[in-house]
């Protein structure tokens, strides 16, 4: 077939992301969103080994990949030599990681850019583990999830802490713009990613994207269960500006977090375990009172 | 002396992932398609295209069969069929 | 030495404070501040960022420069083996310093003998006008676009960092017409995307390695053609692989690298006098090694003593293993670890270097050692 009619795609065909997998979804989303006038710097994870394995890539932008903790770095860098050839005007940059890249790893990295208020979107695919490297906890593996390294067990309900809040520590940098978004809301995705980029100076995006083969579930799932991380209040869509909240997606009838978990297969072992359940759905409460969701 | 160091854009389209596909595809029913775009929109491997009303269609040489354009689309316009099925 | 990096017209500068080298990151800023350097001053958050704030520069077409010592080295340790493979010629003045535990801020050569294998080409400076010298010639070499690799001017921290020494700076034209705008043969560029930083599988990774390893061979004949030129344009012979100091009908030679060079020749010159056919045999560019002209340097040469300022714990002096597996059976090699954190190696511990190396073969002796510090059991 021939592919002439396809619209300029800046992340093609050919990857080997699983089928289904959230990040491929979103990172062609992002890429669109960016255009060609743009240079991306990207952390180890999936992202990069299953887009770039040599003599081949999938991305049709100007990208450049080194270590796991410092695409911010990297970014910084690109942004630097831009200023200098006085094209920042003209081209974008965008760094970008997982969530172990970002808010362990790359946590220093990324305060160092948003503190020297380079412009620079930094971009973090949430996907609530080390999946790369087969589905350990990170700072932002939700609470009572399983993982290999924080496993349901005897003595264990799976990960015992709240998510790392990246999208606050970010705002708390008084940044322009800092903002979550889910694949679930595609067109949302695509929204704050040129609203990010019509901004000048330091951002912060983090989508949530599922990962059918470390969350277990189908891949044929993704968009619903995004979605439904967003309907229980467990994926708060918010969006700071300069350290301010300003506006988030409400959840008029927010379901219950039971219909979120059955979906997968990391939170099975909570289904019949009634006060787990009532301690996963006080989280969801709390952040829609936090944000005002009603 | 140079060995590998970079990649020519968009050079991934050499890898032909729809021979991953094992027991499903999609088929573009073309009856109820308002031209929305969201299933190229969201496509993950970017392999559907379409501009008009009832004329989208997927590139087989790449589908993985994930169904998520199944999932978006409106109308319903999208179905999975058995992978063996004749175009 | 930020004079010379300012003369060499870096677009994007950033560093992170350390001891020894801080001066040199403080007097770019003051220059970009002044405006009598344009360029992109950051102030990053962590050594491994600076390496990679480089990286990320060089990788967008823009000549780029960092420094750094000892912890923050090794800190940066892995971008450094990036840099090299990614082929992006940044340059990075490393003031040696040694290394913790415990901390000390004092020179030795460890830090960068320890990243020996990392891609870089190493040249290590005997003196300030070496160090000038080397970081505009450093630029050239490792931009050559049959090269493409990144230069590590080494400098005894302290010693060199913190010195008084009349240099003949080149001037701004004079270096224009020498070192040419970066123009690398490929770059991030919204106009032809090219993604770099690919995963290399077995089957391309061994290829990669080799493609670096035959590069750093090619840069010692690079060294000797950049080196002429070097010299006829600014009259000086800085820029080559070795330095032969009396060496030609020398009994007794010292191999050693850096700032200890000029102690030894003082002593060279002194035992000279006195009839002793002692020389000095000066390693310049550690990285590629320059093994031809050693061997043939030392070729009638019956007595070798190499001095490291480091130790390869467990092992012997890295220096001191690398000139031993290039020269054959028939000469007397000593090994001598010396100038360890800073300590002072006077004009009598060279002596006694050539002296001990005359009468005995020792691998690997420490020398001027306190006893009284060596204990069998830990106390307080």
């Amino acid at each position: 077939m021939s592919r002439e009619h396809f619209e300029e795609n800046f992340y093609v065909s050919g990857h080997t992301a699983c089928a289904g997998c959230g990040q491929s979804m979103a990172v062609r989303i992002v890429m669109n969103a960016a255009g060609k006038n743009t240079m991306v710097a990207n952390s180890t994870g999936c992202l990069e080994v299953f887009s770039t394995k040599a003599p081949e890539t999938a991305f049709g932008l100007p990208w450049v990949h080194s270590l796991f903790e410092n695409s911010a770095a990297v970014a910084s860098g690109i942004e630097a030599a831009l200023k200098f050839q006085g094209k920042l005007d003209d081209i974008r940059v965008i760094s970008q990681a997982g969530d172990g890249g970002t808010g362990d790893i790359g946590l220093q990295a990324i305060s160092g850019m948003l503190e020297r208020g380079q412009d620079v979107l930094y971009v973090c695919y949430d996907n609530e583990a080390y999946m790369n490297t087969g589905i350990q906890r990170s700072g932002s593996t939700p609470f009572y999830a399983h993982t290999t390294t924080t496993p349901k067990g005897k003595y264990s309900h799976g990960n015992p802490r709240p998510k790392k809040p990246m999208v606050e520590i970010c705002a708390a940098h008084h940044i322009p713009y800092s903002a979550t978004a889910s694949v679930g809301n595609p067109k949302d995705v695509e929204r704050k990613v040129k609203k990010a980029l019509s901004i000048r100076g330091p951002k912060y995006l983090q989508i949530h994207v599922p990962c059918p083969l470390g969350w277990k579930c189908d891949s044929s799932k993704t968009l619903e269960v995004a979605k439904l991380a967003v309907q229980t209040g467990l994926y708060p869509l918010v969006e700071y500006e300069y350290g301010k909240l300003a506006k988030v997606t409400k959840i008029p009838s927010a379901r219950p977090v039971q219909e979120y978990l059955q979906t997968q297969g990391r939170f099975r072992h909570l289904l019949k375990d009634e006060e787990a359940l009532k301690e996963v759905q006080a989280v969801a409460d709390k952040n829609i009172e936090y944000y005002g969701l009603k | 002396m140079y060995s590998v160091l970079a990649a020519k854009a968009k050079t991934s389209e050499a890898n032909k992932t729809g021979s991953w596909r094992s027991t499903e595809k999609p088929r573009f029913k073309q009856e109820e398609c308002i031209n929305c775009g969201l299933c190229k929109f969201i496509c993950p491997e970017g392999c559907i295209e379409g501009t008009e009303k009832n004329a989208y269609s997927v590139d087989l040489d790449y589908c993985k069969g994930c169904g998520l354009c199944v999932y978006i689309c409106p109308k319903k316009d999208i179905e999975m069929v058995p992978n063996q099925d004749k175009d | 030495m930020a004079e010379a990096a300012k003369l060499c017209r870096p677009g994007v500068v950033a560093a992170y404070p350390i001891t020894p080298q801080t001066h040199i990151v403080e007097h770019l800023a003051e220059f970009v501040a002044n405006g009598r350097l344009k360029a992109e001053s950051l102030t990053v958050e962590s050594e491994h960022s600076a390496c990679s704030v480089v990286l990320g520069s060089q990788a967008a077409g823009v000549r780029s420069f960092t420094c750094t010592s000892s912890q923050g080295l090794l800190l940066m340790s892995e971008v450094v083996f990036c840099v090299s493979g990614m082929r992006l010629p940044v340059m990075m003045i490393c003031a040696n310093r040694a290394i913790s535990a415990p901390i000390n801020i004092w020179n030795d050569q460890q830090d960068s003998i320890a990243l020996r294998d990392s891609g870089w080409i190493q040249l290590y400076a005997e003196n300030n006008q070496e160090a000038v010298d080397m970081v505009i010639a450093g630029y050239k070499i490792g931009e050559n676009p049959r090269i493409m690799l990144p230069v590590m001017v080494c400098v005894d921290g302290f010693i060199l960092t913190h010195g008084m020494e009349t240099v003949d700076m080149p001037s701004q034209e004079e270096v224009d017409a020498f070192l040419p705008a970066y123009n690398p043969p490929f770059k991030l560029d919204v106009d032809d995307p090219m993604s770099f930083g690919l995963l290399g599988d077995p089957s391309v990774y061994t290829e990669t390695r080799y493609a670096l390893h035959k590069t750093l061979e090619e840069v010692l004949p690079l060294i000797d053609s950049v080196g002429k030129e070097y010299k006829e344009k600014f009259g000086r012979d800085s820029i080559r692989k070795i330095e032969e100091y009396k060496t030609e009908d020398a009994e007794t030679v010292l191999v050693a690298m850096g700032s200890v060079c000029g102690t030894i020749k003082d002593v060279v010159d002194a035992e000279r006098e006195k009839g002793n056919k002692v020389g000095l045999l000066k390693i310049v560019s550690y990285r590629p090694f320059p093994e031809a002209e050693i061997v043939k340097a030392l070729a009638k040469v019956p007595y070798v003593g190499v001095v490291d300022k480091d130790i390869s714990l467990g092992a012997a002096g890295a220096l001191y293993s690398e000139i031993k597996s290039v020269l054959g059976a028939d000469k007397k090699i000593s090994g001598f670890i010396s100038g360890l954190g800073g300590r002072d190696i006077k004009l009598s511990t060279v002596r006694s270097m050539f002296t001990d190396t005359k009468k005995e073969v020792n691998p690997c002796k420490f020398v001027d050692l306190n006893k009284e510090l060596l204990w069998d059991e830990f106390k307080v």
